[in-house]
Parts: C-alpha cells; sequence; structure tokens
C-alpha cells in the first residue's frame, strides 16, 4: 500500500530524472537515450511491478545517478543512522527518566517548575539548532569533540565515539525535553491513584513507593511516546546529519531527491516505512512485558 | 497485514543488527584523517560528491574536479593564466589548413596498471568519446573525422573542419587518456596516467588518492590527499577551524570569510574563475525581446553595489561573457554602465514605462541574494517584478532552462568559454538569435589565433552592445588553507581541482 503511494508521489515530483543527471548543457538527444538507459521511457505500472518484484527479492535495483547497486548502499547507511537514532534515544531517557521523575514529585515547587519550564525551552529547540550550538562550542572552541563526519565503529573504535558524542547529544537533548514532559505527566497522574495512597499509608517513603507500585503503571504511555519519538529521531537525523556530515540514510535521501535519483528515494522511503513498521511490533511486545494484564487480554482473544 | 509484515521484519532486525558494527565502512573514516606516521598527507574539503568514478557516462562537476589531471591527464591542459600547455604532449603541431593535428608524445607515461601508454591508447580514447561517452559534452569531440596512430608517439588527429575550440576542448575530461585495458569498471575503479590514483572511495564521505608509483613525472609532495565532502558551507568551514581538514576548496559563502581572515593559522586564497553570473533575458517574448527594454535593465542595474551586497564585494565585474583569463578578454563594463534616469528614459522609449517581468530564480545562494536586489533595481526603473524561486537542480532545469516559462533567470554558467553555448545556439534558453555574433564564433573557430582573438572580442562587444544578458558579476575563485600550505591554484580555470602542485613548507 505505501509503496503505491511512495510511487505515485515521486511520479508527480517535477523534474526528470535524466535531464537533472545530465545538467544544464544538455542535448535533447543525449536525454532521450539517458531516459531509455534509466527505462524511464517504460509504462508506469511495468516501472512498479519490476520494483516490487526486485523489492520482494530483496533485489533494490541500481541507482540512476550513480549507476551503482542500491542496497549495499542504503544497508550501509541505515547502519550508520541505526548508531545514531539508537545513541540519541539512550541521551534522550538517560535525561528525561530522572527529570521527569524528580519534576513530577517536586511539582509545585521551585525546583520542579523550574524543571518543567526547562523542559519547555527544550522543546523549542530544533535539533539542528542544537548541534550548530554544541559544535560552536564544543568543537570549534574547546576542541573536545571533532566538529562533524563519521568513522565506522569496526575501524577505530575511539574516533567512532568521539564522532558520535556531539549529534547523539543534540538529537537526544531536544527529544528528552519532550519526553521529560511526559514522563512528568504521567508520573503525576500515577501520584494521585488510590494505589500509591494505600502504599504511602503502609508507611512507605515517596519514593520507594513510586519506584515500587509507580514506575511499571507509569511507563505504558511513556512507552507509547518513545515509539513515536523514534521515528521523529529517525525524521531529526535527517537534519543532524546534514549538520555533522554523517553519511546516514537521512543525507542519502536528501541527495536522491535533490538529484531526483527517484529508485534510490522509493527505497529509503520504504526502509523507513519498515523501520516504523518494526518499531511499533517492538511497541506492543514491550507492553506485554510491562503489563501482564494484556497477556491476558491476549490469550483470551 | 499481521503475518505478512513478520518476516520483512525479521529480516530488517537481521540487516541491522549485521549493518550496524560495519555502520559506514563504505561511507566513514576517521575526522581527523587518520594520517600513518611518515607520510605527508593532505585534506581538502570539497562541496560537491562524485556520484561516481566515471565522467564518461556521468555529468556533473564533482568528477572531474577531483580526478581530471589528479588521476586521469589530458594530451594538453590548461595552465593557470588560462593558456594551453602541454600534457601527455610534449608538443604538437597545426597543418596550414588548420585540420590536421599532429602531437609528439611522451615516452616515458605508464598506466597506473603498468601498461604503457601510446598513441594507441590515445586513438582508442578519442574513439571512446565519439562513439561510448553519453554525456553531453561528449559532443565537441563530433568534429574528429579520424584519430591515427602514426608512430607509438605521434599521434594524428584530422578534424573535418577548422576548429579551435576542439583543442581547448582536450584540456577538458573529453581529453582524458585511457587504457586500452582499463576500462571496465570505471564507476568504481580508476586506471589512469596521473600523479595520484584512487586509494578508497567512502561514499557520502571522502575520496582518497594515493601516489601513482608509476607516475613518469615528478612525484607530488603529499604521499596521499583526501577529498572530502560537505554539502553544508558551515560544516566546511567548522572543519578547516577544527583542523579536520588544511583547505576549503571552496568558499560559498563570502561573508564567512572574516572568521578566517582575523585568524593567522589560515591564509585566504582569492582569484577568478569561469563562472559569470548571468542575468539571462528570454528573447523570445516580451519584454524582453526588445533591445531598449534589454538596455533599460542593463542602465538600471548598479553591479558594483549589487555584488558588494550579495556577494560580500568579492568577484570581478565584466561586461561581457568573457572571463579576464581568456585570450580575448577586454573590459566592457563600460558599455552599459549605471544610470537610472536613462532606464526609464530607455523605457518610455520602448513604450512600456511598466513592463512586467517575471523573474525566476534557481535555490542557489548567489541567485536567491542577487535576485532581490535586482528586482529592487528593476523596480526603481519602472519595471514590475514578481519573483519566485524553483528548485536546482530539477525544477528550474524543468521550467526555465526546457521549458521556457521564465522572463529573466539568475545563474552563474561555469563552463569554460561558453560564449557560443549562449550566445551561438538560438535554440539554449535565451533564444538568441544573431546572426552577426554566430558568423563571429564561426569565423574564431576555424581561423588562426590572431583571428581567433580578434572574432570573439567581435563577439563578445556585439553581445554587449545588443544586451543579449545583464552580465552581474565574475564568481571569485575564493580559498582558505592552513598559512603552511603552498601551491594551490589561485585562478579555477581547469575542470580539476590541480592537485599536482601543493605542498607543506
Amino acid at each position: 500500500m505505501s509503496s503505491i503511494l511512495v510511487f505515485a508521489f515521486l511520479q508527480v515530483l517535477p523534474g526528470d530524472p535524466a535531464r537533472v543527471a545530465l545538467g544544464i548543457n544538455a542535448s535533447e538527444e543525449a536525454v532521450a537515450q539517458l531516459r531509455t538507459n534509466f527505462g524511464l521511457d517504460r509504462p508506469l505500472s511495468t516501472r512498479y511491478v519490476e520494483w516490487m518484484a526486485g523489492l520482494a527479492r530483496g533485489d533494490l535495483g541500481v541507482s540512476y545517478l550513480s549507476q551503482l547497486p542500491i542496497r549495499p548502499l542504503i544497508v550501509d547507511r541505515l547502519g550508520v543512522t541505526a548508531w545514531l537514532v539508537g545513541a540519541g534515544m539512550l541521551v534522550a531517557c538517560i535525561v528525561a527518566l530522572p527529570l521527569g521523575v524528580l519534576a513530577a514529585v517536586r511539582h509545585g515547587r521551585l525546583s520542579g517548575i523550574a524543571l518543567a519550564a526547562l523542559s519547555q525551552v527544550g522543546v523549542a529547540v530544533p535539533a539542528f539548532l542544537a548541534g550548530i550550538l554544541l559544535i560552536t562550542v564544543f568543537a570549534v572552541r574547546l576542541h573536545w569533540f571533532p566538529a562533524g563526519g563519521w568513522s565506522p565503529p569496526s575501524s577505530d573504535p575511539l574516533a567512532f565515539a568521539r564522532a558520535l558524542v556531539l549529534p547523539a547529544l543534540s538529537l537526544g537533548l531536544v527529544q528528552g525535553a519532550v519526553l521529560t514532559r511526559y514522563v512528568r505527566a504521567s508520573v503525576l497522574d500515577v501520584l494521585r491513584e488510590d494505589y500509591l495512597r494505600t502504599a504511602r499509608a503502609k508507611g512507605l517513603l515517596p519514593l520507594p513507593a513510586l519506584m515500587r507500585h509507580g514506575l511499571r503503571n507509569a511507563s505504558i504511555p511513556v512507552v507509547t511516546v518513545l515509539a513515536l519519538q523514534l521515528t521523529t529521531l529517525l525524521i531529526g537525523a535527517v537534519v543532524v546529519e546534514r549538520v555533522f556530515v554523517i553519511p546516514g540514510l537521512g543525507s542519502l535521501l536528501l541527495d536522491a531527491v535533490g538529484s531526483r535519483d527517484l529508485l534510490v528515494v522509493q527505497n529509503v522511503v520504504m526502509v523507513l516505512v519498515l523501520a516504523v513498521l518494526v518499531v511499533n511490533a517492538l511497541v506492543e511486545v514491550c507492553y506485554l512485558l510491562i503489563d501482564p494484564r494484556m497477556r491476558i487480554r491476549v490469550r483470551r482473544s | 497485514m499481521g503475518s505478512a509484515t513478520t518476516r520483512p521484519v525479521a529480516l530488517a532486525v537481521v540487516a541491522l543488527a549485521l549493518a550496524g558494527c560495519s555502520a559506514g565502512s563504505t561511507a566513514g573514516s576517521s575526522p581527523t584523517g587518520g594520517a600513518e606516521p611518515g607520510e605527508e598527507t593532505l585534506a581538502v574539503g570539497m562541496v560537491a560528491e562524485p556520484a561516481n568514478l566515471d565522467f564518461s557516462t556521468t555529468d556533473g562537476a564533482a568528477i572531474p574536479q577531483a580526478l581530471l589531471t589528479n588521476v586521469y591527464e589530458g594530451l594538453v591542459k590548461v595552465d593557470a593564466s588560462g593558456s594551453i600547455v602541454p600534457g601527455l604532449a610534449k608538443s604538437w603541431t597545426v597543418s596550414p589548413d588548420r585540420r590536421t593535428y599532429t602531437f609528439e608524445l611522451v615516452d616515458n607515461a605508464k598506466f597506473v596498471d603498468g601498461s604503457p601508454f601510446t598513441a594507441e591508447d590515445a586513438v582508442f580514447s578519442i574513439e571512446r568519446v565519439k562513439n561510448d561517452w553519453t554525456t553531453s559534452l561528449a559532443g565537441a569531440m563530433g568534429v574528429v573525422a579520424s584519430a591515427q596512430a602514426t608512430s607509438p608517439t605521434e599521434l594524428t588527429v584530422t578534424l573535418a573542419r577548422p576548429s579551435n575550440d576542439w583543442l581547448f576542448r582536450m584540456t577538458t575530461r573529453i581529453g582524458a587518456m585511457f587504457s586500452r585495458t582499463g576500462v571496465d569498471s570505471l564507476a568504481t575503479e580508476t586506471v589512469g596516467t596521473g600523479p595520484y590514483t584512487l586509494d578508497t572511495w567512502r561514499r557520502g564521505d571522502s575520496l582518497k588518492l594515493k601516489r601513482n608509483p608509476n607516475y613518469w613525472g615528478k612525484a607530488p609532495y603529499f604521499d596521499a590527499v583526501t577529498l572530502r565532502y560537505y554539502k553544508d558551507p558551515t560544516a566546511l568551514n567548522n572543519a578547516l577551524l577544527t583542523g579536520s581538514i588544511d583547505v576549503v576548496s571552496t568558499v560559498q559563502a563570502p561573508e564567512s570569510l572574516a572568521q578566517f581572515t582575523q585568524d593567522d593559522r589560515f591564509a585566504v586564497i582569492e582569484g577568478t574563475t569561469n563562472g559569470e553570473v548571468v542575468l539571462s533575458f528570454n528573447h523570445a517574448k516580451a519584454p524582453f525581446n526588445d533591445l531598449l527594454v534589454r538596455q533599460a535593465a542593463r542602465a538600471a542595474i548598479d553591479n558594483e553595489n549589487l555584488m558588494a551586497t550579495c556577494w560580500a564585494g568579492r568577484g570581478q565585474l565584466i561586461g561581457s561573457m568573457v572571463p579576464p583569463t581568456d585570450p580575448w578578454y577586454e573590459d566592457l563594463t563600460g558599455v552599459a554602465p549605471y544610470d537610472p534616469a536613462k532606464a526609464k528614459t530607455l523605457l518610455s522609449k520602448a513604450g512600456t514605462p511598466n513592463p512586467a517581468v517575471r523573474l525566476r530564480l534557481p535555490t542557489l545562494p548567489y541567485a536567491t541574494s542577487c535576485g532581490q536586489v535586482v528586482k529592487n533595481d528593476l523596480e526603481k526603473a519602472g519595471f514590475r517584478v514578481t519573483l519566485d524561486q524553483l528548485e536546482f537542480p530539477a525544477a528550474w532545469i524543468t521550467q526555465v532552462l526546457r521549458g521556457g516559462d521564465y522572463d529573466a533567470s539568475i545563474i552563474a554558467h561555469v563552463e569554460a568559454r561558453d560564449l557560443p553555448t549562449l550566445y551561438g545556439n538560438p535554440k539554449y534558453y535565451l533564444h538568441y538569435n544573431n546572426t552577426k555574433v554566430q558568423e563571429a564564433i564561426a569565423a574564431a573557430d576555424v581561423g588562426d589565433e590572431a583571428t581567433q582573438v580578434a572574432k570573439m572580442k567581435e563577439a563578445a562587444r556585439l553581445i554587449s552592445e545588443d544586451a543579449a544578458s545583464d552580465w552581474l558579476f565574475l564568481l571569485p575563485n575564493l580559498m582558505v588553507a592552513d598559512k603552511d600550505i603552498t601551491g594551490l591554484p589561485k585562478n579555477s580555470l581547469s575542470e580539476s581541482f590541480d592537485l599536482t602542485g601543493l605542498a607543506r613548507s
């Protein structure tokens, strides 16, 4: 279904891939020849069926622009983006979970209000701006980390880690701010529940009571938001990859759209669609792990 | 949908896990350059990355910028002053009828795979351009009637008609010499005679060149050179500021130069290019099919102020389609000086005091910033200007270049000696049709050197007086490098970023 949408949208995009590939001095004959080489002169339906048949076989075809196979390219770039998004998510969780809980427990007090306000500021800052600020301070001024670039983890783990820090922070801090607000809200909800009052009545201190009885309940909405954010992070990575010059899926997608390398665009978008499906499937699994009541419901149905 | 997605989901998870560990191994590298101890290396920051390594089938400036002169050499090349000088040909003679060129080739050149470079390879390369190249630039080889190896070191090329332009085009990518046995996988491998050869190509990140052990000439200073690609101008500048690279090959935003001029670690190099920023007029329709309206537009635009406003005053005013490094350059900025009063008079003389103009700009930095200034200047003279932006390249090519759906546009034409392309061909998007100009161009191509210079001067003056376009300014060649880097080409005149003369003092 999504493949039809992706395919159709790209066909209505203005700009002929052959003409873009040949530049501004191209002759008509050369463009026509290249259209034939690309297979663009064949009917849409044929091209769609071919693409889908290739997808089923795991053959993503050959890039218009580079004339090289697409699959190794995407697999490699996907790995880069996966590291980036994973690290960003980790930063977001490390920031959001303690701060969100703290903001909820301290709500009404000055520190709680300050934390809530701070997270609001974080929400308003786009990831690319955070990236530029981080580069200016930690790379250009302090020289602690490189201003950009990428190093494969297998070849030089230290360089890899150093290159990952700033992009992961710029993705993660912003998402962390968003997440903090959800953690705070859901912990606040839980704090008002009767069972927590009962736990306090048994003599448990506020924090242990929350840890023991509240966290599991508070985590369900947070996991849902996490999944949504993971997909947002994939999109955010497009911009952050450009700012930090990281050869990931996002920069591949941007370049391919610009040069109208439609086959690459189609396949990258399908990979992103697949990634979203995977994330959603994982979230379902997480629900079952967190909340035993759902397991029973699943068994009954 | 449930069970149908399970398998792809599982596959994707496995693929991710596998990709994780080597993530970016074909597309990444140490941000610090990763020099081996005892090796002199250089990292150069570039903008556009090659789509692949084969400029015989793929267009764009990025591939020859990296590979021409450095990896592939031609028989002849362009030096820093714009003259044609020997490359793989030691010398050449032109027959009295100007149709036969005899090249004497160097006898000690070898391809990186060890095979010698001979006249047979030259014949092979020239015929390959005619028969197998798919890019439009290859059309310049169409004038060749035959190419023969008259001895292993002598090549005789016969043209169908005399053409000075052909020899010049041999300095560009179409003159690159390939090995008869080394053209099977040009998209990912290179077999050239140049001082460098491909080491590793990390797509999306960098291209690393290493010394060619078989190079016939003087070995270059650097053992290895890494070309790193940065789409984002700020990222490129930051890479130099943080020491990830040693040279910024093109400063994309001249206003950002201040951070380097104030820093004594760096030197700014400024020269000229072949990139004329052209305010193009659509001659096929009103209002710019009228000479008076075109002259009014030229008189209305204050080029000096425009260059100061939109390109930080860097660049050169030219007044016609000729950069100062071409042999037929003369200063034509006096042909249409800034004169807003005259612009108004010309418009009322044309009978259209307020012509409507659709100025359609590509989304390129110089075009969007200069577009506003052009709009203001034109409106002061009475033009009514509507401005819109078209995504470059795709949308701009479709609508302006191909569709002719515009009155005026702004674009830099960066190809060398491209006056004939724009003003000699009425089918090009300007639709400029002036038989006097066409005759001058044709006479320049067939004549001897003196005639060529005289006739090209004539053509340049004709188009300027005819206000065929307004030439806003010539893009500067702006580079920034570590202070100790020497040998950077001041002017950017060829298609290659010539690494051969670079050294560290």
